[in-house]
């Protein structure tokens, strides 16, 4: 298992992670949800050995992160932001160039990506860097997995990837999980972090709140309204200028209210709208996404 | 009145179509979103669009003009962003609106003038001597595009603008765009997240270099039975 | 599959398949070779002169023969009157010329002397008149010995050039270029392709990876190794077949000089690419931090002995003056091991050195 310890990180005035501390069970799915500047990428240096902190500890079953970091480096995969392969070798070249890095060969840990490189293995002869970004991806998920690490480390893997390759990375990650593998995947697309076993928001160097996808919904105290109205244009700065309102943001096809209290109804809210003069109102009180937690998270 | 006419476009690099017979328009004022799984031709099309690259065969006109035969004239009436190519970083807020404000040959005075605007409009007037470096990619992307609409163009292309952001930020960038295609200016934008879609007045899906879906997110949604755009999406594109 | 062998194939794939920057990597050392080559060389050949002959005896005559035959120089005028020496310099239409005395042959033949030959030269390039006038004078010098019933020659002539007697400035100036060509491709190459990785992020993949920092290293270095040991022997061969240096002592020891001298331009190119975080950065370190000492300070355009002491002690811990010595001593002076082993020895503590400071120096972590 991992265990972060207050970390803090410091890039000259700018406070990169600012006493960080979660576990990782062992077996896990751990994502780590935030925008982009949070942090993420620093924890995870952190975490892989690749960066040490200005203070505290980061643990891999045992090892320190800093002290050990040789004993750690071989027992993580690491996935970073940027796609970081070899463009001009092929896709097969670069998974026996990792494997052979790692000291093992591509057929006996096989069974572990073959799902994943299943779907890439029809252009094993292409270069890396003619791939499609979700191909590319799973070819670095392939790679960082090939020596079969204990934890699989993914930074943003899902970024700029299209909706149907991102719901197959993640079935892939489903399997990896099932192999064994702990896995901390950071990611800023919220609808992904419901498919973890838990998760953290961070936001500016700090965890907000670490729960299970459930329980940040369970626990959220602001309701939620889904609103719609003939201009949903103008709808979400109209919400906002509620006063009971947190906030109101465009969700889709419709604009999430949260507000406080609980004396608020769906009544009042569009009794109100219409007296701002909106048409076609309709309000329907509705169970927090996660993303509608992280937003009204990142407001407190 | 159609702003981008687009008729029978082939885009062929060797034996691979990228573009395969593409056919759509776009009104003056629309905000047409442009999905798409990974290498379906999006950025070949857009590219096509911008007049950065000649189609193979077909008609594009954007703005009123030709894109084979005045791509200088199209790039003239059109602004572009991307998350790869978009301000630049070594230079503060001011100055790369100031550069910007040149390339599209903006009188010094205006130019001046429409920093203000921005400055004011983005909140950015305490920040307008920091380096765009240090600034926040939320606040990169929303200066982005107030630099790439600085030229009040006709139309405006944004290529994946949202990637990564916050979903805060993400929210008020969208509100950016509602408010540019207020001011008549049409927005043609590709995107990743599925509910963005829904914010399209028309929406269209690239498929292997093919539009497979082309209508309002609710009518599609409707015609697919669809919950969601998310759920048409991986229908149609898997 | 051992790690270090994947490291070496996947560098090798590298080089393979970037066919451009291979052209370059073959073709630039070639180029670099010949260009310089026939621009440093200052031969001397048929340059254009003027002889103004006062005295018209058969001496004179035989003289004026001489200098035009020894092919250094070809008559373009003759010159009868004082002022049209001037106007010939200044339409460029000679570029020296030699004035022979009043009573040249009766003069040489008196015990007392006084044959006076006059040598002017185009001093506005200065290099090229100095050595115009001392080639000028070695005609002359031996002349006057065969022709001289007495001992003293009419021109004292002091010209002494030692292992070059033809005076072909190529030979001083190839083991130079050797020395510039082998340290630009060899230390640059590894640079930029240890930066090329930092910039690309797959550097990141490789320290989370459990390879040691000598396992990366060694893996850059190995194929470049091989590529610059092509790179030297075409360039040897190249001094030894078109310049015609010649070639006095052994080929083995040759070649031991060449192999420590890319190895341990290797090293510095690792060096440099540990200090640099992009190819820019690395670009412009190789370039200035490289290319200009070894060209100022190996003795390849400027005499070490001419140059101030903190320059000459600058040059002494710069190993490009030491691979110049060793080359020039075995090619030219047919040199054993007896003469260069310092050198070899100094060479090799240099690449030891920079090997240790580069896996050093080579960041383990991220900064």
């Amino acid at each position: 298992m991992i265990r972060i310890a207050n970390v803090c990180k410091s890039f000259g005035a700018v406070q990169a992670l600012n006493d960080v501390s979660f576990e990782v069970k062992e077996n896990e799915l751990f994502g780590l949800i935030g925008p982009d500047g949070a942090g993420k990428s620093t924890l995870f240096r952190i975490l892989i050995s690749l960066m040490t902190p200005d203070s505290g500890t980061v643990a891999l079953w045992g090892l320190d992160a800093v002290r050990d970091y040789k004993a750690v480096r071989k027992i993580i995969g690491y996935m970073p932001g940027k796609f970081s392969l070899y463009e001009d070798l092929t896709v097969e070249e670069n998974l026996q160039f990792f494997a052979s890095v790692f000291g093992v060969t591509v057929e006996e840990n096989y069974h572990l990506i073959e799902e994943v490189y299943s779907h890439i293995a029809p252009f094993r002869k292409r270069p890396a860097g003619k791939l499609s970004g979700g191909m590319k991806q799973k070819l670095a998920l392939s790679c960082a997995l090939i020596h079969k690490p204990r934890l699989l480390a993914l930074d943003e893997p899902t970024t700029g990837v299209d909706a149907v390759s991102r719901k197959e990375f993640w079935e892939n990650l489903g399997a990896i999980r099932q192999a064994g593998v702990t896995t901390i995947v950071a990611t800023p697309y919220m609808d992904e972090a419901a498919l973890c076993d838990r998760i953290a928001f961070i936001n500016k160097g700090r965890i907000l709140s670490i729960d299970t996808p459930q329980n940040i919904v369970e626990r959220t105290t602001q309701r939620i309204f889904a609103i719609r109205a003939a201009n949903m244009r103008t709808l979400p700065a109209l919400c906002r200028s509620l006063p009971e309102a947190i906030a109101a943001y465009s969700f889709g096809d419709s604009v999430h209210l949260a507000v406080n209290s609980h004396h608020t109804e769906a009544d009042g809210i569009r009794q109100q709208l219409t007296r701002l003069s909106c048409e076609k109102i309709t309000v329907e009180p509705i169970a927090p996404t996660i993303e509608d937690c992280f937003i009204i998270t990142a407001k407190n | 009145m159609d702003i981008i006419n687009v008729k029978d476009l082939v885009m062929k690099f060797g034996d691979f179509t990228a573009n395969d017979h593409l056919t759509f328009s776009v009104k003056k004022g629309e905000i047409f979103g442009f999905l798409g799984a990974n290498g379906a031709g999006k950025t070949t099309a857009m590219k096509i669009l911008c007049g950065l690259l000649k189609p193979s065969s077909g008609c594009v006109v954007v703005a009123g003009y030709n894109v084979a035969s005045h791509p200088e004239k199209v790039k003239r009436n059109i602004g572009y962003m991307s998350q790869k190519f978009s301000l630049n970083d070594d230079l503060t807020v001011a100055e790369n609106i100031l550069v910007y404000g040149a390339i599209y040959g903006l009188s010094r005075a205006e130019i001046a003038r429409r920093t203000e605007a921005v400055l004011e409009k983005l909140e950015l007037t305490q920040m307008r001597r920091r380096l765009v470096r240090t600034l926040s990619l939320g606040w990169k992307q929303k200066l982005a595009f107030s630099v790439a609409t600085i030229h009040r163009p006709s139309v405006v292309f944004l290529d994946e603008p949202t990637s990564g952001v916050d979903p805060v930020t993400r929210r008020r960038f969208w509100e950016l765009i509602y408010e540019a295609a207020e001011n008549g200016i049409t927005v043609f934008v590709s995107t990743h997240y599925m509910d963005e879609a829904e914010y399209c007045d028309r929406i269209s899906i690239m498929n292997r270099g093919q539009i497979i879906a082309l209508d309002r997110p609710r009518q599609l949604k409707q015609v697919h039975g669809a919950e969601s755009m998310n759920e048409l999406f991986i229908l149609l594109a898997r | 599959m051992s790690a270090l062998r994947g490291l070496i194939i996947k560098e090798s794939k590298h080089i393979l398949r970037d066919r451009k920057t291979l052209v370059i990597l073959f073709v630039i050392p070639v180029a670099l070779v010949l260009i310089i080559g026939y621009v440093v060389s200052m031969d001397v050949k048929d340059t254009v002169i003027g002889v103004y002959d006062k005295a018209r005896d058969s001496e004179s005559v035989r003289l004026t023969n001489r200098i035009v035959s020894s092919g250094y120089f070809k008559l373009g005028k003759i010159i009868t009157h004082d002022d049209q020496i001037e106007s010939a310099f200044r339409t460029g239409s000679i570029r020296m010329a030699v004035v022979i005395g009043d009573h040249f042959g009766k003069r040489m033949l008196q015990p007392a002397g006084g044959a006076a030959v006059q040598i002017i030269a185009d001093a506005s390039e200065a290099n090229t008149a100095q050595l115009l006038v001392s080639y000028c004078e070695a005609v002359i010098r031996s002349f006057a010995l065969e022709e001289s019933v007495v001992a003293r020659p009419p021109v004292e002539v002091e010209v002494k050039m030692f292992f070059n007697p033809f005076l072909n400035s190529i030979y001083m100036s190839i083991p130079g270029i050797m020395a510039l060509v082998l340290i630009i491709v060899t230390a640059m190459m590894t640079s930029l392709s240890i930066t090329r990785e930092k910039e690309l992020g797959s550097m990141e993949i490789l320290l989370a990876s459990p390879l040691a920092p000598f396992q990366i290293i060694i893996g850059k270095v190995a194929p470049y190794l091989a590529l610059a040991s092509i790179n030297a022997v075409t360039i040897v061969l190249l001094g030894y077949f078109v310049f015609r240096v010649p070639m006095l002592g052994s080929w083995q020891l040759l070649f031991l000089i060449n192999f420590l001298y890319i190895y341990l331009s290797l090293a510095l190119g690792i060096l440099v690419s540990s200090l640099a975080s992009t190819q820019m950065v690395a670009m412009f370190a190789s370039m200035f931090g490289l290319l200009l000492p070894t060209m100022l300070l190996s003795g390849f355009i400027f005499p070490i002995e001419n140059m101030p002491d903190w320059l000459q002690a600058l040059s002494r811990i710069l190993p490009p003056r030491y691979y110049v010595e060793a080359i020039k001593a075995v090619m030219i002076q047919g040199s054993g091991l007896a003469v260069v082993w310092h050198h070899l020895l100094v060479m090799s503590a240099f690449g030891m050195i920079y090997t240790i400071a580069a896996v050093k120096k080579f960041k383990i972590r991220m900064e």
